[in-house]
C-alpha cells in the first residue's frame, strides 16, 4: 500500500455523521427506558431467590407447613392450588370454548352478538375482588345452601359442604370465562374464512367443518389462551378469599391422603392465599418462610407461563397454511 | 349428449343483497347434459347466479333470492337439507383453496363425509378426481403433503378435484382457469368435454374464447340483467340476437 486515497468518496459528510450520532443516541435513551422497567423486577427477582435460598430443597415441596407455616414446607398449599386450577378449568374450558365457537362460527352478524361482546370485554375488565364477592352470593350464598338441602342426612347435619374447593374453582372459572372466550374467539377468527366456505360448497353441515378443519388449526390458540388462564387461576387471591380458602389446615402427611388431601366441600389451603397469610397475619413469622413462600408461587407461575411459550412455538411450527 | 330435457331452469330469479340487487329477473333453462358458458363483464352477477343453484347465498349475510331455480323441476327452495343439494353439485369458485389436510384428505373429504370408510374405494375415487382434474401425475407421489403447500395453479386443480369427488350431476365453474397454465387448461377442457357426456356443466369464464370451445349454448350477463342467450355459433357470430353481446365478445364494447 502506497497511501491512503486521499478523499474517499464514500465517507460520510458532516452532516451525515452528525445525523448517525443523534440515531446512537436515541437508541440508548430508548434502551434507558426498557432498563428502567427491567432492572427492578430482576432486583426483586434476585432479592426474593437470594432470601429464599436457604429453604431450596425437594422437602420444602414436599412437606406440609408445620407451626401455622413458621417452619415445614408447602405441600399442603400446593396440592390446593393444583386441585383449584384443574377444578376450575373443568368449568371454564368446555363452557368458554363452546361459547366462542357460538359467537364465532353460528351466529349472526348483529345487535345481539355485539352486546355479547361487549359484555365478554367488559366482564374481563372486573376487578378480581368483584368476582370474589359474586363468587360468595352466588356460589357460598346460593348454591351451597341448595346443594345441602338436597344431600344432607338430617341426623348427620355437620356433614353438610361448605365453601372449598367447588366454590372456590367456580368462582374462579367465571373470572377466568372472559379471557378464555376472546382468546378462543380469536384463535378461531383466524382461520381462513375460505376453508369453511370450501367445505360448505362439499355439503359440510358447519358442525363437520368446525370439527374436521376449524377447530384442528385453532387448537393452538386456544390452549394458549387455556394456559394463560391457568397461571391467573394460580396467581389469585381475592376470588378464593371469601370462597373457600382457609388460613390453615391439617392434611395427612403421608398416603394417598395426601394427594388427595381436600374433599370438595371443604375450605382448602392455596398458594397464593398461604402467602398472603404468612405474610400479614402471623407475627413472629420468620422472613426467610415469607421469601419461600412468594419464590414457590413466582417458580410455579413462571413455569406454567413458559410451557405455553413453548407449546406456542411447537404449534406454530406446525402452522398448516 | 344432451337429449334436450331441461335440467336446470332459472325462474325469474332477482339476487339481493342487502338492498343491493345484483340479479334482475333472469330466466332460462340448461338442458341436460350440455355445456353453458356464461360470459360479461365484473360485477354482472355470474359468481351469484352460481350461488342461487346451490343456495350457499344463504351464507353471505344481507344474501336472498327471489323466483325459483330448479334442478330436475325440483324447487332448491323445498329441498329440506341444502347440505344434500350442494352434495350433487360441483362448485369451482376463483380462489383456490387447499384445505389444510394432506393432498389425499383434500379429495377424500366429501366421498367421507357421506360415509365412505373403505380404504380402496376412497383410493379408487382420489386417484380418479385427480387425474380427471390433471393433477394426478405431479402429486402421485406425495400425496401425504399438505395441500397448502401447492402451487395457485396446482392448488386450483386440487378445488377441483374436490368438485368431482362429489360425483356431481352439475359442476359449476367459475374461472376454473384462472391460474393455471394455458397447456394444462387445454388439458382439463380435454376432460371436461368427456364429462359433459354425464354431467351438465355450468361455465363462467372471463375467457370468451374458452366459451366458445366448450359451450354449447352461451349466456351473456350485463349490469345484472340477461342479455342473451343462443347457441354458441349464433352467439359468437357476426350477428348474434344483441348487438351487445357481439360488442362484448370482440372487445369494442364502452
Amino acid at each position: 500500500m502506497n497511501s491512503a486515497p486521499a478523499l474517499n468518496p464514500f465517507a460520510a459528510t458532516e452532516l451525515e455523521s452528525q445525523k448517525g450520532r443523534r440515531l446512537v443516541l436515541t437508541k440508548w435513551v430508548m434502551f434507558g427506558f426498557c432498563a428502567l422497567l427491567v432492572v427492578p423486577l430482576v432486583l426483586i427477582l434476585v432479592d426474593i431467590f437470594v432470601k429464599a435460598s436457604p429453604l431450596f430443597s425437594w422437602d420444602y415441596i414436599w412437606q406440609n407447613p408445620v407451626n401455622k407455616g413458621k417452619a415445614g414446607g408447602l405441600w399442603a398449599p400446593l396440592v390446593g392450588t393444583f386441585y383449584l386450577v384443574i377444578g376450575s378449568l373443568l368449568f371454564v374450558a368446555p363452557v368458554g370454548i363452546l361459547a366462542a365457537i357460538y359467537l364465532n362460527e353460528y351466529a349472526k352478524e348483529g345487535w345481539l352478538n355485539r352486546t355479547i361482546s361487549v359484555a365478554v370485554t367488559s366482564l374481563a375488565g372486573v376487578p378480581s375482588i368483584v368476582h370474589a364477592l359474586f363468587g360468595l352470593g352466588a356460589f357460598v350464598l346460593g348454591m351451597l345452601p341448595a346443594i345441602n338441602r338436597l344431600i344432607v342426612d338430617p341426623n348427620h347435619p355437620e356433614k353438610k359442604w361448605e365453601a372449598g374447593l367447588l366454590t372456590a374453582s367456580l368462582t374462579i372459572a367465571v373470572m377466568n370465562l372472559p379471557v378464555i372466550i376472546t382468546s378462543a374467539r380469536e384463535a378461531l377468527g383466524a382461520v381462513p374464512l375460505a376453508f369453511r366456505e370450501a367445505c360448505w360448497n362439499l355439503g359440510a353441515t358447519r358442525w363437520q367443518t368446525i370439527r374436521t378443519i376449524v377447530l384442528p388449526n385453532s387448537l393452538s390458540g386456544i390452549l394458549t389462551g387455556i394456559i394463560l388462564v391457568v397461571s391467573r387461576a394460580a396467581g389469585e387471591t381475592a376470588p378464593i378469599l371469601f370462597t373457600g380458602a382457609t388460613y390453615f389446615k391439617f392434611i395427612a402427611d403421608s398416603g394417598w391422603q395426601k394427594l388427595f388431601p381436600y374433599s370438595i366441600g371443604e375450605p382448602f389451603v392455596a398458594m397464593s392465599m398461604h402467602l398472603h397469610v404468612i405474610c400479614t397475619q402471623i407475627s413472629k413469622m420468620p422472613d426467610v418462610m415469607k421469601f419461600g413462600s412468594a419464590a414457590a408461587l413466582i417458580v410455579l407461575i413462571l413455569l406454567i407461563n413458559s410451557f405455553a411459550i413453548a407449546l406456542r412455538v411447537w404449534l406454530r411450527g406446525r402452522k398448516r397454511w | 349428449m344432451t337429449d334436450g330435457t331441461p335440467h336446470l331452469e332459472f325462474c325469474n330469479l332477482c339476487a339481493f343483497y342487502g338492498s343491493k340487487q345484483v340479479l334482475k329477473d333472469v330466466t332460462f333453462t340448461v338442458p341436460r347434459n350440455s355445456v353453458i358458458g356464461i360470459i360479461g363483464p365484473a360485477n354482472s352477477g355470474k359468481t351469484t347466479l352460481l350461488k342461487t343453484i346451490n343456495r350457499t347465498l344463504d351464507f353471505v349475510s344481507g344474501g336472498r333470492f327471489t323466483g325459483d331455480v330448479r334442478i330436475n323441476g325440483q324447487s332448491v327452495r323445498s329441498m329440506r337439507d341444502p347440505n344434500e343439494l350442494r352434495r350433487r353439485i360441483g362448485m369451482v369458485f376463483p380462489l383456490p383453496v387447499g384445505l389444510p389436510l394432506s393432498i389425499y384428505e383434500n379429495v377424500a373429504y366429501a366421498p367421507r363425509r357421506r360415509g365412505v370408510t373403505d380404504k380402496a374405494e376412497l383410493d379408487e375415487i382420489v386417484e380418479r378426481c385427480l387425474r380427471q382434474s390433471v393433477l394426478w401425475e405431479e402429486v402421485k407421489d406425495r400425496l401425504q403433503m399438505l395441500g397448502t403447500r401447492l402451487s395457485g395453479g396446482q392448488q386450483q386443480r386440487l378445488t377441483l378435484a374436490r368438485a368431482l369427488s362429489l360425483s356431481p350431476e352439475i359442476l359449476c365453474l367459475d374461472e376454473f382457469s384462472i391460474a393455471i397454465d394455458p397447456v394444462t387448461t387445454m388439458r382439463i377442457e380435454d376432460v371436461l368435454k368427456e364429462l359433459r357426456k354425464s354431467i351438465t356443466i355450468v361455465l363462467v369464464t372471463n375467457l370468451v374464447q374458452q366459451a366458445r370451445r366448450l359451450a354449447d349454448n352461451t349466456l351473456f350477463l350485463w349490469r345484472s340483467e340477461m342479455v342473451e342467450l343462443s347457441p354458441t355459433d349464433v352467439a359468437f357470430s357476426d350477428q348474434p340476437k344483441d348487438r351487445r353481446t357481439y360488442e362484448y365478445i370482440n372487445g369494442i364494447f364502452g
